[in-house]
């Protein structure tokens, strides 16, 4: 009985559930109040970073760190072009930068060690920051930009279909023959290589495709924070909560990075104004300690305890 | 400032010094230990903040801290593996795994320690003034603090690297660097020296954030940058290899010198710049294995 | 005609040549032995010619044509599989999608899906892996995932298949069941080039053996040849 990528959907169920709560989201903003608009739109943006690492960095095992560098540079885009171009264009525009960055970065990293990738990565963040903020002050004279203002529902919607583009265009990677190239590559490489994939162009495809929602995102959130800078578009932190958030869910199916996100984007709105460092310390530990005694995540822990309900249910 | 290239030479040597401490520090850790400690900015930053505090609140001369700062950072990177790498490692399923997993975890710890220190110091910018008197070398001036800086980043060096090759622990280390599997057969008590080697990467970046703070204005977030570029250096002079971050760290702080003399704010880019050489041309570094 | 021809093919280490000016040759339909003591340079010599390593100096052709330099997936999807000493299956992923990887990736064409599958269910067939299909290639035993390898890398369809050391570390019944597969995939007019230390099997059914030495080519003939070459018997019993 062949598995996996070719037997149908087992649950109808959950394809109508998912379904339902799009709709109801689609149609919240006309209901809700402004706030929980809001809460919904930085959910949406820590699930649409979470899922858009996942893509690449779970099936592979390469770790990019760089997800706070392709996020600054669609703010980036919106702060340079928001005057000047349509709103949706904009937001392509930054996912087209973030696309070609990833292109050259994975171009010049991913032929190599994942180690030499993830190093590299790790410090793109500071890099373009120390750059752009040489820039600012040597060339331009300008010191921070103003982002054109947009209203918050128009925001949300645009979040949404990221969201929602992004979801859809993960679940047939993951299906796809591409989808089981990258797996094979986090598998073992050489024998991918030996098999007829052409690894790196699997790899850079797959780097850059998750790069361009991660700069679609940065692009629509830059016209909620108005003014931005250097510092404020290129913050290590938004490379640490997707990879906290994808770790913590866990990626061994979809929803997991969706669950990851949801949860520590909710908590950290709560936390947020209260206990900014504490809370930071909080994830951290969190982050450590799912390395340590949760490698597979919520998932695996969903996982195991299915298994140990059922007996002897496939370890899939 | 720079007059003649012996002035470019000799600030470069001192800002080498520096980055070559710290780029051993990190090089013991991944050569040996096998992990890429991305918190190691964070251990020098503790390093810094604490002899800040040690000399603004209770007058000690910062170059006593060094007795003081490098064993509790020695200490600290100790325990930090025992606790946190030790068992990561009985847990992954191979050395990549590994390898992935002790980055993400040190991750983690940059976060912890990063807001730790937030909430203890505060994000404000501080710094004192210690030595800052010229020093007349070769007709040049120079800070006698940033002097001072050099004498102990060589003096460590030396040290360390006797203790590496003339020491029966040093003999261990060495073992382990090339072989952990072999080396632990062999009768090395291989935990130990993992934990012993962190705790010293550990020491020298404590050890380092301390000379730091003696130049340079010091905060909460200072850590990153200089992680990134000990990542550098030790790519540089060749991932695993100890003796290549010394140079390497030399051969960036003379870059670094030259670059900050016709352009400040480019120095980073300029070691990304190099970086990216060596990924194109020769990505094992100077003294690589290939 | 020579379907693989290696010329003065070179390769160091360090300071050390693994191979040194090696030249070798494996005609269609043959079966090539490739034998040799432990750090000979056997496996080097795969790795060069599958790609994963490029020589310092030599020429290797396929199909007489040159492939030195060619990156693996290039060089397999010329029709050259090979499989790995120490196996290389994809250990969390079910049996089944192993070897359709292999034909969704291998072949000089692209394939439909459903013709895909059709390959590698057939290929699970041949080699007796049917009832597994959905099983995580790692709860495999190590003689399946052996299987396993030569199945994923029958699916890319190869006119030559490299066996690293099929038979270690397989008892004597599963030697003779490798030894009948080896057989079934010549009978299928694929060419093989086959590291091994088991002798018997060597000696049975392999057309020609290649004996390397400190990376050196030291002789080179039938079985009957080999086995009574004082040159060969000498670097046996000496080691």
């Amino acid at each position: 009985m062949s598995p996996n990528i070719f037997t149908p959907k087992r649950f109808p169920v959950t394809g109508s559930l998912i379904l339902i709560v799009l709709i109801l989201l689609a149609v919240s903003p006309l209901y809700a109040p402004p706030y929980s608009v809001i809460l919904l739109t930085a959910i949406f943006m820590y699930i649409v970073l979470t899922v858009s690492w996942a893509i690449f960095s779970g099936p592979t095992g390469y770790i990019s760190l760089a997800p706070a560098a392709f996020f600054g540079v669609g703010i980036y885009t919106s702060a340079i072009l928001g005057k000047a171009l349509p709103l949706l264009v904009v937001v392509g525009m930054g996912g087209l930068a973030s696309f070609c960055l990833a292109l050259l970065i994975g171009a010049l990293t991913l032929r190599l060690k994942g180690i030499y990738f993830a190093i590299f990565t790790f410090g793109l963040v500071e890099l373009i920051k120390n750059l752009l903020l040489w820039y600012e002050i040597n060339i331009t004279g300008t010191r921070g930009r103003f982002v054109i203002v947009v209203d918050n529902k128009t925001i949300y919607y645009v979040m949404f279909i990221i969201l929602v583009i992004l979801l859809l265009t993960a679940y047939f990677i993951r299906r796809s023959k591409f989808g089981l190239a990258l797996q094979s590559i986090g598998e073992n490489e050489d024998a991918a290589a030996h098999i007829g994939i052409n690894v790196t162009l699997v790899k850079v495809s797959a780097f850059a495709i998750s790069a361009l929602f991660m700069g679609a995102t940065g692009a629509i959130i830059a016209t909620r924070w108005t003014y931005i800078d250097p510092i404020i578009a290129f913050n290590p932190l938004f490379s640490f909560t997707p990879v906290l958030m994808a770790i913590v869910g866990g990626m061994g199916q979809l929803y997991g990075p969706i669950l990851g996100a949801a949860m520590l984007a909710y908590l950290e709105e709560v936390l947020i104004t209260k206990f900014p460092y504490h809370y930071m310390l909080l994830f951290g530990a969190v982050l450590v300690v799912a390395v340590l005694y949760l490698p597979n995540g919520l998932v695996g822990l969903i996982q195991k305890w299915r298994k140990g309900d059922w007996g002897q249910h496939a370890n899939t | 400032m720079i007059a003649t290239i012996l002035d470019a030479v000799l600030l470069g040597l001192l800002l080498g010094g520096l980055y070559a401490l710290i780029a051993v520090g990190l090089s013991l850790q991944y050569g040996v230990a096998r992990v890429l400690n991305i918190a190691h900015g964070e251990f020098i930053m503790l390093g810094a903040l604490t002899t800040w505090t040690l000399y603004t609140v209770f007058a000690i001369n910062p170059l006593v801290c060094l007795a003081i700062c490098g064993p509790i950072a020695f200490i600290l990177g100790f325990v930090i593996h025992r606790i946190l790498f030790k068992p990561l490692l009985a847990s992954s399923a191979s050395p990549r795994v590994f390898e992935g997993n002790s980055m993400l975890a040190s991750f983690g710890l940059l976060f912890i320690i990063q807001n730790i220190a937030l909430i203890v110091w505060g994000p404000e910018i501080r710094g004192y003034t210690y030595l800052a008197v010229p020093v007349n070398l070769a007709g040049a001036l120079f800070g006698a603090n940033r002097l001072v800086t050099l004498g102990f980043a060589i003096i460590i060096g030396l040290a360390f690297y006797l203790f590496i090759a003339r020491t029966r622990t040093g003999k261990a280390i060495r073992a382990a660097a090339q072989n952990p599997t072999t080396a632990g057969l062999m009768g090395v008590n291989i935990n130990n020296v993992l934990a012993l080697c962190f705790g010293f990467g550990a020491a020298m970046a404590g050890i380092a954030g301390m000379l730091i703070s003696i130049s340079y204005p010091v905060h909460a977030a200072m850590g990153l940058e200089y992680t990134v570029i000990a990542i550098i250096v030790v790519v540089l002079g060749g991932l695993g290899s100890i003796p290549g971050s010394f140079i390497g760290g030399f051969i960036l702080g003379l870059v670094g010198t030259i670059v900050t003399y016709f352009e400040p704010g480019l120095t980073l880019a300029a070691y990304y710049a190099i970086f990216i050489l060596l990924l194109l041309v020769r990505p094992t570094g100077i003294m690589g294995k290939s | 005609m020579r379907i693989l021809e290696g010329e003065g093919v070179t390769q160091y280490f360090g300071g050390l040549a693994a191979v040194s000016h090696v030249d070798f040759n494996v005609n269609q339909g043959e079966v090539v032995g490739l034998i040799g003591p432990n750090g000979a340079g056997k496996t080097t010599l795969f790795n060069l010619i599958s790609g994963a390593f490029v020589p310092k100096s030599g020429t290797i052709k396929f199909k007489a044509e040159p492939i030195t330099g060619l990156k693996p997936h290039q060089i397999c999807r010329k029709g050259l599989a090979r499989t790995f000493q120490s196996v290389k299956i994809f250990a969390n992923m079910p049996v089944f999608d192993n070897v359709i990887l292999g034909s969704f990736f291998g072949m000089s064409n692209s394939i439909a899906s459903a013709d895909a599958a059709r390959v590698a269910t057939e290929l699970l067939e041949f080699v007796g892996l049917s009832a597994v299909a959905a099983t995580p290639a790692k709860d495999l035993t190590l003689a399946n995932q052996k299987r396993l390898e030569v199945a994923r890398a029958l699916a890319t369809r190869p006119e030559l298949l490299l066996l690293d050391e099929l038979m270690a570390g397989l008892n004597p019944t599963e030697v003779a069941q490798a030894m009948e597969l080896v057989a079934r995939i010549r009978d299928m007019g694929i060419s093989i080039f086959m590291i091994e230390h088991v002798m018997k099997a060597i000696m049975s059914v392999c057309n020609r053996i290649i004996v390397l030495h400190h990376g050196e080519k030291i002789a080179e003939g039938t079985p009957q040849e080999i086995a009574t070459s004082r040159t060969v018997v000498e670097v046996y019993l000496g080691e």
